[in-house]
């Protein structure tokens, strides 16, 4: 005797109140349960079920064209310069793409919402829950198997003979340590290779793209930046990795480099500067982006990974984000025909802090 | 529209309020903000210093000085140079509206002849770039594949890999690259509008500039490979796009695979 209840506001995932009759049949622990008989060969409404098979057909027929079209697109649409009637390279692949993905797409939403459907609306919903019987032995069998292993272990002679076990752990052990040794022997150490770079002294700085080597002349406009390389690398992706440089030039006051040193080594100087060109790490100390939008206005370096900024005029100092030490600088200087010139390798390590930096 | 009021009380109907509001004012303010308005390209005429002069004292002296000495409010012109005048001119960042963190590109209100009057008459105060001819900003023949090096390497980082534009510091943008022309994109190398830097002859020689810009040029026709441009800034978009759109479509999907279903209980009908 039930009064009709105000019927739940539903969302998806919501449990219908009402349980049906054969909702869920349930066992005794260890008992077991005839399926055949417990589930209903037909569903319960058939009009319903006779609209859900034709939507799931449709699905299925959906799903085999879209798939006989994967198979066209992938015969017909040709791409690259030996396609029969090749126009443009990305025009072509932005076809192919889209035919494909789409077909794919669709054929397989469209037998999985198929196949959905199906399950949902077609077969039968009942749970039926066995309940497992004990997982734990009885006790009879728990002391058998116990007195076995006890005796088994007598038998093997292992406890009652302590020279033959305590050689045989001294026979394994070296084994067992040998991969500590195999492995470390694992690829080259980095040795000195994160504190050196491509740079030495008397090598000139080139373009990066057009190899030219460039005059304090060239870079005579306040405001110009470059992204320049050691002369000789151009094609040494390892060497370019650490040696990317970029060049600023100031208008004449405005660069205030302040010397820098750390113990004996000097890190940042104006006399490392060349006519107001001043040299700088394009590897950002952060975790090695490179780091060169330059905004000319207020001599800042911004890094576009993390937002790092470093004040160009002063030594590019960190002034925000997070990077932790200020871009090494270049020294640079001028050779006998007036080209930059690096005066020295980096004197500190470019890029990234690590741990034995030091 | 009694259709309407008889389902004021809808629960969606709020939503469609808002959404049909924000229709209307979008609608409303592109109506009446109108198009750009495009300069003709003039005969050519000598320009003329002292109307450029005038033209100056007119428009530009409040914020630049009469003698384009600078203010406090705006740089000296003196050196500028008559590139950096038709740049910012032509692509209408000055007159500049208002003192912000950068200008933006607006529809200008000058014809060719006016900009390249006051052109001239800064040119004659203090020298500097000057206006590339026609031929200096041909891409004919130009090199695209080392004009991408040079891109990715000096121009990339602010102004994305496909030109899009990017972020910079307290406000300040690089622009989009697809609206400049060819001699606007060689001025601004040249003369380094506002936050860019300079990237004068010595650094990128006039062929080298003409490469970089048949690349900017050719990338901004290209059809995108996945078919939508998504904004062509890369992994921001996209990967709103997957997370949102990709990721919260697999959710819905996870949700309906999991409800539990409801038994239909129809007494009539049966067959």
């Amino acid at each position: 005797m039930s009064e009709t209840e105000e019927p739940r506001r539903r969302v998806i995932g919501t449990p219908s109140s009402e349980p049906a009759a054969l909702d869920r049949v349930v066992s005794e622990r260890g008992q077991e349960i005839d399926a055949v008989a417990v589930l209903p060969s037909d569903p319960e409404n058939l009009g319903h079920a006779k609209r859900i098979e034709r939507i799931v057909a449709l699905c299925f027929i959906l799903a085999f064209f879209a798939g006989v079209g994967f198979i066209a697109a992938y015969v017909g649409i040709e791409v690259g310069p030996s396609a029969p009637a090749h126009t443009d390279l990305v025009d072509e692949a932005f076809r192919s793409n889209l035919a494909l993905g789409l077909s794919l797409a669709v054929a397989l939403l469209a037998i999985g919402t198929g196949s959905m459907l199906w399950v949902r609306h077609l077969t039968p919903n009942i749970e039926v829950v066995e309940h497992r019987h004990a997982l734990r032995s009885d006790p009879e069998d728990r002391a058998k198997f116990e007195e076995f292993f006890t005796k088994g272990a007598q038998v093997s002679q292992v406890t009652k003979r302590p020279l033959l076990r305590r050689t045989m752990l001294l026979a394994t052990a070296p084994l067992a340590l040998a991969p500590l040794v195999l492995l470390r022997d694992l690829g080259p150490l980095p040795e000195d290779s994160l504190r050196v770079t491509a740079w030495r002294k008397g090598l000139r700085a080139v373009v990066f793209g057009t190899n030219r080597p460039l005059t304090p002349a060239d870079i005579s406009i306040p405001g110009s930046m470059i992204t320049v390389i050691p002369e000789g690398y151009a094609g040494d992706d390892d060497a370019l990795a650490k040696s990317g440089v970029i060049l600023i030039k100031f208008a004449p006051g405005q660069l205030q480099v302040p010397t820098v040193y750390n113990g004996k080594t000097q890190l940042y100087g104006m006399n490392w500067t060349v006519d107001n060109i001043v040299a700088y790490s394009k590897i950002c100390t952060h975790v090695g982006c490179p780091v060169a939008l330059y905004e000319q206005t207020t001599h800042h370096i911004l890094c576009p990974c993390h937002q790092s900024t470093f004040d160009a005029a002063h030594g590019a100092k960190v002034i925000f984000g997070p990077a932790a030490r200020p871009l090494p600088q270049l020294p640079m200087g001028t050779d006998a025909d007036g080209y930059l010139v690096a005066l020295s390798d980096f004197t500190q390590p470019v890029g990234p802090s690590f741990w034995e930096r030091g | 529209m009694s259709s309407i009021i008889a389902r004021r009380r809808h629960p969606a109907a709020g939503y469609a309020a808002v959404a049909g509001g924000l229709v209307v004012a979008g609608v409303l303010y592109s109506v009446l903000s109108g198009g750009g308005a495009s300069a003709a390209a003039p005969a050519n005429a000598s320009t003329s210093i002292a109307e450029g002069k005038s033209l100056f004292i007119q428009s530009c002296s409040t914020c630049h000085g009469l003698d384009a000495q600078g203010t406090s409010q705006a740089p000296s012109l003196v050196g500028a140079g008559a590139a950096a005048v038709d740049f910012q001119m032509s692509t209408g960042r000055m007159p500049a509206k208002e003192i912000g963190a950068e200008n933006p590109r607006k529809p200008t209100d000058f014809t060719k002849t006016q900009i390249y009057d006051i052109a001239g008459w800064i040119a004659s105060l203090g020298g500097g770039p000057a206006i590339p001819s026609a031929s200096q900003v041909s891409t004919a023949g130009a090199n695209t594949a080392l004009g991408y090096e040079l891109f990715n390497t000096n121009c990339a980082q602010c102004h994305g890999f496909a030109g899009a534009g990017g972020a910079l510091t307290y406000g300040k943008y690089a622009p989009a690259l697809s609206a400049a022309n060819a001699t606007q994109i060689y001025e601004a190398m040249l003369t380094g509008p506002e936050a860019m830097p300079v990237f004068g002859d010595g650094t990128i020689t006039p062929a080298e500039k003409r490469d970089i810009i048949a690349y900017v040029i050719n990338t901004r026709t290209e059809p995108n490979p996945g078919g939508l441009s998504l904004g062509r800034t890369g992994p921001v978009t996209e990967g709103l796009v997957a997370w949102l759109g990709g990721l919260g479509f697999l959710v819905l999907i996870a949700m309906w695979l999991t409800a539990k279903r409801r038994d239909r209980r129809i007494e009539s009908e049966q067959e």
